[in-house]
């Protein structure tokens, strides 16, 4: 008995120093497993989602994929592990996965009181509304009196009750606790507007009998910036993702893209120069932890922010979502990464 | 300490001691097991308590005195965003005795109707009643109530093309819309009359029974009764100048505005939980019948009775007493069966107190509160299908 509960003890503090270890220097273990074990969505199309033969893709799927070119110079070296709503945070808490890329909305609950550590937004996302085209609705203030679907539990219900109060406009609320149920009871018809984050929407609206049907209102009632989330107390860690995202960006602006990338390194711009890691005696890529191709290998992997957005959510995409705030601030939008310099 | 117990060494059997004694090694696993037992339940609520300050989460009540901040489809009291989580829990539960309460008064009659009709001589009626038991009986609950949800809205018409019936009702799949009363000033006389009428209507039964019993003459009490319950709030009405009107459903932007309007929520619910428990009843309703000794309609026959009175004097009555002791279990399974509302989106209490889990976090309250209501409506049910069965039982003269 005594021996059993020694054998315990010590199996208790092995782990605890394992998970110390883990949380210490995240990139030393993640270079000593050979991949990245990346959090993503069960299945939201254009976001993280596996095809028929288990493969991922998505907007989430690449910031994964563009962490793992950063670090191993090859974006195939992930491992996904898909986590509902529920799942997530406790996977992210207990080193399960290594980052989450999963829509998840930054707040200030999650980034202090849950332990984790938000930095960039990769996605501006806010709750909107869709409705049948039929209804010659052209603004969330002519919904008085609709039927709205919505899902049970969430913030979504809150802020709908409240933007609805605050406009002294009427509504029947239609609540299911199941993402499906909802999707079937405004497919048939019980409901006359649908609202989740936007994002969502355009997602969902794919899924309906006839999306085309159907259209997603301009108000955007509630702010939801989603971004990638690391556990506090590894800034290198933490450091190492931001700037991914924010590589991707300052791609873009620069006009790097998958397609040039090789060319862009002979530009004469000294700041596309020290970017690319081209630059003599460059430490920018080194003092991050990485090789300074680093955001070599990312756009080589993934492309610019403009690329992963257009092919999995935006104009490429069956999605069709438009830049909106998440184009590059000179274009009228919000995302704007710090000088690499 | 068992040993302690025994203080009477002459009783026992002169040979072997205590430790073998029967008596004493009973009581003392007993006493073993519940020391056990309490020991288990007391390591349970300290590890939770315990657990629950580790992670800072509140416990207690306090919770229910703050804003809900959400909003209720179908609610029979006044309630808003603003209005607090016990309000909200009081909207669900009042929203779950509805639907039990109706659906126990349709599958009674319609279970009695069936489980007759499965006795009838009639070789079609008797089939018909058949399949329904089988078909109903067969499936579960949860499908009984997604078939009636699925059904109501795909056949039902959208709002626009709401299919209009007599008395201004408008039927579509946001649900029956009917005229709303609107109670002016001095429609309190017609409301006193109605309950004046039906007082009436009861004490005339009961004289009616009397002098039959006494006399052998039969007083038309139907008859009387319905014009007395129609006639009279009719006459006050329109004496005090027709004080009540009515609020019309009218076609609006979306959806009909004005009225009352009964949701598919509700009506899918009430018929899928009618349908299934009825089937149950009719089973019970066949057995009751069958239960009653041939020998009492033989007699009745005899003494020529006519063959429905005899079923209503003589078979039901006898019959009864078999089957409300598992008719309480149906009407129980009824309402424990109305918490599948949350998977149409019946605000019952269920499903309430699951969005108040999910914004508040505290889900041991929320557990409590519900199997406490639920154990309280199914105790209240006993306690009166109890009562009612004690008055039915045979009271022999």
């Amino acid at each position: 008995m005594a021996k059993r509960i020694l054998t315990a003890l010590v199996g208790a503090a092995v782990m605890g120093i394992g998970t110390q270890a883990a949380s210490g220097a995240t990139l030393d273990d993640v270079k000593a497993k050979g991949f990245v074990q990346c959090g993503v969505n069960t299945g939201l199309a254009g976001f993280a989602a596996p095809d028929a033969s288990g493969n991922w893709s998505g907007f989430d799927v690449d910031y994964c994929k563009a962490i793992a070119a950063a670090i191993f110079a090859d974006g195939s070296k992930v491992k996904y592990t898909p986590t509902s709503a529920k799942e997530r945070f406790p996977a992210l808490q207990s080193g399960e996965v290594d980052v989450l890329a999963r829509n998840t909305t930054w707040t200030i609950n999650r980034d202090t009181a849950l332990g984790f550590n938000f930095r960039p937004v990769n996605y501006y996302d806010g709750q909107g509304f869709m409705v049948r085209k039929g209804l010659n609705v052209k603004s969330a203030l002519e919904l008085s009196g609709a039927a709205v679907c919505v899902q049970t539990g969430t913030t979504t219900e809150l802020n709908l009750a409240d933007y609805f109060k605050s406009n002294n406009l009427q509504y029947n609320p239609v609540v299911f606790e199941k993402l499906e149920e909802v999707n079937a009871a405004y497919d048939a018809g019980r409901c006359d507007v649908y609202t989740t984050d936007q994002s969502g929407l355009y997602s969902l609206r794919l899924t309906l009998s006839k999306p085309d049907d159907h259209m997603i209102l301009p108000e955007i009632i509630s702010k939801e910036p989603l971004g990638p989330a690391v556990r506090q107390g590894d800034d290198q860690w933490f450091d190492i993702v931001s700037w991914v995202h924010y590589a991707l960006i300052q791609a873009e602006d620069f006009g790097i893209t998958q397609a040039n990338v090789e060319e862009m390194k002979k530009s004469a711009n000294p700041d596309v120069q020290r970017f690319l890691g081209v630059e003599a005696d460059s430490k920018i890529g080194t003092d991050l932890g990485l090789t300074n191709e680093w955001a070599v290998n990312i756009i080589k992997a993934v492309g610019n922010y403009g690329e992963v957005f257009d092919r999995n959510i935006g104009a490429g995409s069956p999605l069709k979502i438009e830049r909106g705030l998440n184009a590059l601030w000179s274009k009228g939008g919000i995302q704007y990464a710090p000088p690499v310099r | 300490m068992a040993i302690g117990v025994t203080t009477t060494p002459e009783k026992t059997k002169p040979s072997g001691s205590i430790i073998n004694d029967p008596q004493v090694r009973g009581i003392f696993y007993q006493v073993l097991t519940l020391v056990v037992l309490a020991a288990f339940v007391y390591w349970v609520a300290d590890n939770t308590i315990e657990n629950l300050k580790r992670a800072n989460i509140a416990s207690g009540y306090d919770f229910l005195n703050g804003r809900a901040g959400f909003d209720v489809g179908q609610s029979l009291i006044a309630y808003t965003s603003d209005s607090t989580y016990q309000r909200a829990l009081i909207v669900g539960l009042l929203n779950t005795l509805l639907v039990a309460v109706c659906g126990i008064f349709t599958a009674t009659i319609i279970g009695f109707a069936v489980g007759i009709g499965r006795l009838s001589h009639n070789w079609l009626i008797a089939k018909l009643s058949l399949a329904y038991v089988e078909i109903f009986r067969n499936i579960p609950p949860l499908l009984v109530i997604f078939f009636w949800y699925s059904g109501v809205l795909a056949i039902l018409p959208q709002p626009r093309e709401s299919a209009a019936l007599p008395l201004n009702m408008f039927l579509n799949n946001r649900g029956l819309a009917f005229p709303k009363p609107i109670f002016g000033d001095g429609s309190l006389y017609t409301v006193l009359a109605f309950v004046l009428a039906i007082v009436a209507s009861f004490l005339l039964a009961r004289y009616a029974r009397k002098k039959q019993e006494a006399t052998g003459q039969r007083f038309p009490v139907l008859w009387t009764s319905l014009g007395l319950i129609i006639g009279l709030p009719l006459l006050v009405f329109l004496a005090t100048g027709s004080p009540i009107t009515f609020d019309v459903p009218i076609a609006g932007k979306f959806n009909l505005t004005g009225g009352s309007v009964i949701g598919p929520e509700f009506l899918s619910l009430f018929l899928a939980l009618s349908f299934y428990t009825a089937a149950f009843i009719a089973e019970i309703v066949r057995a009751g019948i069958r239960g009653v000794s041939k020998g009492q309609t033989e007699a009745a026959h005899a003494l020529g009775v006519r063959p429905g009175l005899t079923t209503r004097l003589v078979v039901v009555p006898q019959a009864l007493r078999i089957i409300i002791p598992p008719l309480t279990s149906q009407y129980l399974n009824l309402t424990k069966n109305s918490s599948l509302a949350v998977a149409i989106g019946y605000a019952d209490l269920v499903a309430v107190g699951g969005t108040i889990l999910n914004q508040t976090g505290q889900s041991i309250e929320i557990v409590t509160i519900w199997i406490v209501v639920y154990l309280s409506l199914s105790l209240a049910t006993s306690l009166f299908m109890n009562w009612f069965n004690a008055r039915m039982a045979l009271v022999e003269r």
